[in-house]
């Protein structure tokens, strides 16, 4: 080795780590969003193929019953721009404000009541031992149990429907706030107490910003399944809705329309854990969170 | 560091007699503590791992509670933690969602002191232990020693009459350490709060205080913590390499790590 070369060595190692790095990143994702795309465009020629010639699969699953991809397409434009002039056409705009509004009452109560439940459980023995066996007794109840008694308690409609929606979202939320409330550095909060905090003042300044990443996860767990709930929510004598329009196609026997309807409540589902994301990191901004 | 405009705070004398702590089990850590401490005083106190200095520490600051024994300070009994005593932990124990100028302004901001003051008290602190130009970014961001001078800043800005150290610079590396002993020193001779320091290190305890209070047994060495001597230091010149520096060292670390004639 000479002179020289010990003098490029610093220029060498520091050289290729910078300007590669924003170059590696679109290398490595161009393959990623192009390795996405054979398993679905191989699902739908499988879906178009069965359904044409009526193969008959495990469990039962004859697809000659199936809508072709085609029909579908077809039908989503119509449910969202009225192309076809029947019972579906633009429903959409009726039907996504109402599920929605169901979707973030639900999510929103659920929320309201599981986040301060979880902090004073996850940091008071006395609320934890109150409260965790009516958790653990209630949390196994799947919200399909519940149907049938909530008919008869709350009747069929909007209210019915928030119910079976605040019941589900408020199990994550809570259980990801009580974790979060429980990890929080013994540290954080000597140094609040020492400064001058209230006990109160302790868990909003404290176990709450330093719980937000469980409390968020929860609550995107939550709202994937108040998604989940409301198709069920909707099965009973709710007129409008994402989840009442694939029933009503059901019943008129209208497969491709009750395909729309599900590719809808995911895009929806989808979309709403995007704009979760989005609110969270607009009220985070850049703030490093304990995780 | 810029310590010209630091005027001088609040300070409180310390009063602790006959202090005892038993753990949960009957294991005694701590019997028979006395120790006086005027107003403006920097005390440090050394001793083996176990000893019980951190517990002392701790009971000060109200994190504790004693099992027996009387603690004041300012003439007020200890009850719980409280913003008149400040807390340097070794491991900063910084808001990592906060800020620096954030983390400063916490205590200020807990007063409900007007805005404008609370801004001009942080602005002050941040500047006096040199970290303006880092004020927007967060803990994570910054070293080690600029972390624990952010935490310093923190517990400054809330106006203490006690500062309570706990092996504050013990996680550092040896030259930010020599550094932030310096930056302590000026800061106390400014403002002559009062300060317990609880350190690992003698030279850094002699380098400091006005006294050391030495500590030995504790519950791993079968008898309760209790203080064997207080030394004065009483060197006018804290010049680390002298010949008298050294003397003192020597002292202290013969009460750390000998076994009393009496046990």
């Amino acid at each position: 080795m000479t002179t020289t070369d010990v003098a490029t060595v610093p220029v060498a190692a520091a050289a290729p780590t910078v300007p590669d790095t924003p170059r590696r990143r679109g290398r490595g994702r161009l393959p990623t969003v192009l390795l996405g795309l054979p398993v679905p465009v191989l699902f739908l020629v499988l879906w178009h193929l069965g359904r044409a010639q009526e193969w008959e699969l495990p469990l039962g699953i004859r697809m000659g019953f199936l809508p072709y991809p085609a029909d579908v397409a077809a039908g989503l434009v119509n449910y969202v721009a009225g192309t076809r002039d029947d019972a579906f056409s633009s429903l959409l705009w009726e039907d996504l404000p109402a599920s929605a509004l169901r979707v973030v009452s639900g999510f929103a109560l659920a929320t309201l009541i599981a986040v301060p439940l979880g902090v004073l459980m996850g940091r008071f023995r006395t609320a934890n031992s109150l409260f965790d066996p009516m958790i653990n007794l209630f949390r196994p109840i799947p919200a399909t149990a519940w149907v049938p008694l909530v008919a008869l308690l709350i009747g069929y409609g909007d209210q019915a429907s928030i119910f079976l929606i605040t019941l589900s979202a408020f199990f994550p939320i809570v259980l990801g706030t009580i974790s979060g409330a429980r990890q929080v550095p013994e540290r954080l909060l000597e140094a609040a107490r020492m400064l001058g905090t209230s006990g109160v003042g302790t868990l909003l300044r404290v176990v709450l910003p330093a719980a937000a990443p469980a409390i968020v996860n929860g609550m995107r767990v939550g709202l994937g399944l108040a998604w989940v709930i409301l198709v069920l929510s909707e099965t009973t004598g709710v007129p409008t809705g994402l989840g009442s329009t694939i029933f009503l196609a059901r019943d008129v026997v209208q497969t491709d329309q009750i395909v729309v309807g599900m590719i809808c409540i995911a895009v929806a589902g989808f979309l709403s854990d995007r704009l979760l994301t989005l609110f969270f990191r607009v009220l985070f901004r850049d703030r490093p969170l304990i995780k | 560091m810029d310590t010209e405009h630091l005027s001088a705070g609040r300070t409180a004398d310390v009063r602790i007699a006959g202090l005892s702590k038993v753990y949960a089990g009957g294991v005694a850590a701590m019997a028979d503590v006395d120790l006086t401490i005027a107003s403006g005083e920097f005390v440090a106190v050394v001793g083996a791992s176990g000893c019980g200095k951190s517990t002392l520490l701790r009971i000060l600051a109200g994190f504790e509670r004693p099992s027996g024994g009387v603690v004041e300070v300012g003439g007020t009994p200890v009850t719980g933690p409280g913003p008149d005593r400040g807390v340097v932990f070794q491991d900063y124990g910084l808001f990592p969602w906060l800020s620096v100028r954030e983390n400063v302004a916490y205590g200020p901001s807990r007063k409900k002191l007007p805005r404008a003051e609370v801004a001009a008290v942080t602005d002050r602190f941040i500047a006096a232990v040199g970290l303006t130009r880092f004020a927007g970014k967060y803990p994570a961001q910054l070293s080690g020693g600029m972390q624990q001078r952010v935490a310093i800043a923190r517990v400054l800005a809330n106006d203490p009459s006690l500062l309570l150290m706990d092996e504050p610079f013990g996680a550092l590396d040896a030259l930010t350490r020599a550094d932030l002993q310096a930056e302590l020193k000026r800061i106390h001779v400014d403002t002559r709060t009062t300060v317990v320091f609880v350190t690992h290190s003698i030279e850094e305890a002699v380098y400091l205080a006005d006294r050391v209070v030495v500590m030995t047994g504790g519950a791993s060495h079968g008898v309760p913590g209790s203080i064997r001597r207080i030394v004065p230091v009483d060197l006018t010149d804290r010049d680390v390499t002298s010949p008298a520096f050294n003397a003192v060292k020597r002292e202290i670390a013969d009460l750390v790590h000998t076994v009393p004639a009496t046990v």
